[in-house]
């Protein structure tokens, strides 16, 4: 009698550690840390201390190859006086104003003409994310041969079949010309994002409010205005944001068509500090001009943030 | 998907009159889209077949169109530049940083979707907010921490830091889609004593499959695309992915060989056209879902 339960009591132990250790990681809120551990590993490691270092980067006089100096705000204040920087913020907001309206308004008018019914829907649905889909460098590179000086495929149309007989235009070659190629390009790229995701919102407007509204004597204009776009509003807003931040922060279109030349008429944020930090060797100064972008993004992600927020609740 | 509003535009006008503007406010519009938006891959393609002589000294010749087809410019690219070499890099940097982004963001996905803990809220806001920290922000800093690690000028450079972008987008992704799956399926297995893992492995990830594709194949086109990181990061040829050793080898030349360029970018966009046609619906739906729900 005595016996028994004493070898019970072993036999129950042993596995006691283990057992509890699994009923510790099975409880929810350390099974929750357990499974997130890999994604907030990584990305402490490479994004969140990568910003820390940026930010001390900005503030020293670090070189290529040397250990740099604390120089305070120094870099910043460079940046300021530096008339090619100020060029730099003057092009990166009329690329990203620019590109951004004509992308929302192409990118509507094409999700518009989407949504009506027709055959082969889903195969120019698809044909039409190509621009989107293929590798930005590849596609650019295409445009670039397209632009290119000698051999451009515009300028021979342009002098066969509309007879123009010259001056042709120097697509990259013309400070003005190049930062609209440059634009329409990015255009080029974004409309099939806005066209789909837009589609996708318009599929949410309601056909009954939409016949109710006809039978009650609206025009198409006034049904758009008054049914679609409130519907499709949140989509809408989501997808410009997300849109201008990434033309923003933009780098490959600009640094594939024209390294951000002709006398730095196409230089964006990226494309200075870039050329700054590892052409010119001076990575404190191409820290300080990545940073300027940091700003005008946290404010977007911010009104991104609360518009979800709104959403979801 | 709804027919919005065929209709509406039946009713008023004679048949006839309907047709003329069907043509004109529907068919013409959407057309000048089309040509647009793919002229560049059919300039692409064409150019890739033509020889040198066709592309630069036959000036008389309609340029759209091929007069002697030929894969002498592919065959050109493969014997004169190392692009078998970058599409291997390209390949497994592309699988081996989608693999490890999609475990970490199904496992973080579910976490923030289903379970209730503390600084769940704040996690969720922070995956959120690192997804849309561009790369132009912080590849300076990254490149030191790139060579403190000894992966500079190494494929680990890249399959280690793709992930910054790729899990807050797989991530997010799943979440709404782990959100769609009712909670009654897993309390029930808890209750008949399955651990945590067991309801997450066998319920909710069988039933996030859907989402799981789109992240798939999200993550691999956008490690597939990067330029960037792949850009400052390596060095030697024999390291480079496509479209790093396109842009920076086979435009060293003086003067490039634009027919050798465009058979490389049409090799370069292959797999991921591929890979996007047998998951197209599975691609809108992550683009929507992305865009639509948040």
């Amino acid at each position: 009698m005595a016996v028994q339960p004493k070898r019970l009591e072993e036999v129950f132990e042993r596995p006691a550690p283990l057992t509890r250790l699994r009923s510790y990681l099975d409880r929810e809120g350390v099974f929750a840390y357990v499974i997130l551990a890999p994604a907030l590993i990584v990305l402490v490691v490479f994004i969140a201390y990568p910003f820390v270092l940026g930010i001390w980067l900005s503030l020293t006089d670090k070189r290529a190859s040397l250990p740099g100096n604390f120089v305070g705000a120094d870099n910043f204040i460079k940046d300021l006086q530096d008339t090619i920087f100020q060029k730099t913020v003057v092009n990166t907001f009329v690329y990203t104003i620019v590109a951004t309206i004509f992308k929302l308004v192409l990118g509507l008018g094409l999700a518009l003409l989407m949504n009506q019914p027709f055959r082969g829907k889903n195969l120019i649905r698809a044909f039409v994310l190509l621009p989107w889909i293929v590798p930005t460098v590849l596609s650019t590179v295409v445009w670039q041969w397209m632009f290119d000086p000698s051999y451009s495929i515009l300028n021979w149309t342009l002098k066969n079949w509309f007879a123009w007989s010259g001056p042709f235009p120097s697509w990259l070659g013309d400070p003005f010309l190049a930062l609209c190629c440059v634009i329409f390009v990015n255009i080029w790229r974004g409309v099939p994002f806005f066209a789909i995701s837009l589609l996708a919102g318009l599929q949410t407007v309601s056909l009954e409010l939409f016949e109710a509204a006809a039978i009650d004597g609206a025009n198409a204009v006034q049904r758009f205005m008054h049914i679609t776009l409130p519907t499709i509003r949140p989509v809408l807003m989501i997808v410009t944001l997300f849109s201008v931040v990434w033309t923003f922060a933009d780098f490959q279109l600009v640094y594939v068509l024209t390294k951000g030349g002709p006398l730095n008429s196409t230089q964006l944020f990226a494309t200075y500090s870039y050329d700054t930090a590892l052409r010119g060797g001076q990575i404190g100064l191409g820290a300080s001009i990545a940073l300027f972008m940091f700003p005008i993004l946290a404010l977007v992600v911010f009104v991104i943030q609360r518009r979800l927020r709104k959403e979801s609740n | 998907m709804s027919q919005a509003n065929p209709t509406l535009h039946m009713v008023r006008g004679s048949r006839w009159g309907y047709r003329v503007q069907r043509v004109l406010f529907f068919w013409i519009p959407l057309a000048t889209f089309l040509i647009v938006l793919l002229f560049p891959f059919y300039w692409m393609l064409v150019t890739s077949f033509k020889t040198d002589r066709e592309l630069y000294y036959d000036r008389k010749a309609n340029p759209f169109i091929v007069g002697a087809p030929t894969m002498e410019q592919y065959l050109q690219l493969f014997e004169k530049s190392s692009f078998v070499v970058w599409l291997m890099n390209t390949i497994f940097i592309s699988v081996a940083s989608t693999a490890i982004s999609l475990v970490c963001g199904v496992l973080a996905g579910y976490a923030l979707a289903r379970l209730r803990f503390k600084g769940a809220s704040f996690l969720a806001l922070a995956i959120f907010i690192s997804y849309l920290v561009p790369q132009t922000l912080l590849f300076l800093p990254l490149q030191d921490v790139v060579r403190g690690f000894g992966l500079y000028d190494t494929p680990w450079a890249l399959i280690l830091t793709y992930p910054t972008f790729l899990i807050p987008f797989c991530t997010w992704l799943l979440m709404g889609y782990f959100k769609s799956v009712p909670f009654e399926l897993e309390e029930a297995a808890l209750i008949d004593g399955a651990s945590r893992f067991t309801a997450m492995w066998r319920i909710a990830i069988p039933l996030a499959v859907p989402g799981i594709l789109s992240a798939l194949i999200f993550a691999f086109t956008l490690s597939w695309n990067e330029f960037l990181y792949a850009l400052i990061f390596l060095s030697s040829s024999a390291q480079k992915t496509i479209p790093v050793g396109i842009t920076s080898e086979l435009f060293r030349a003086d003067a490039p060989s634009y027919g050798q360029i465009m058979a490389a970018a049409i090799l370069g966009s292959v797999p991921v056209a591929i890979a996007y046609a047998f998951l197209v619906e599975y691609y809108v739906a992550g683009l929507s879902a992305g865009a639509v729900k948040g």
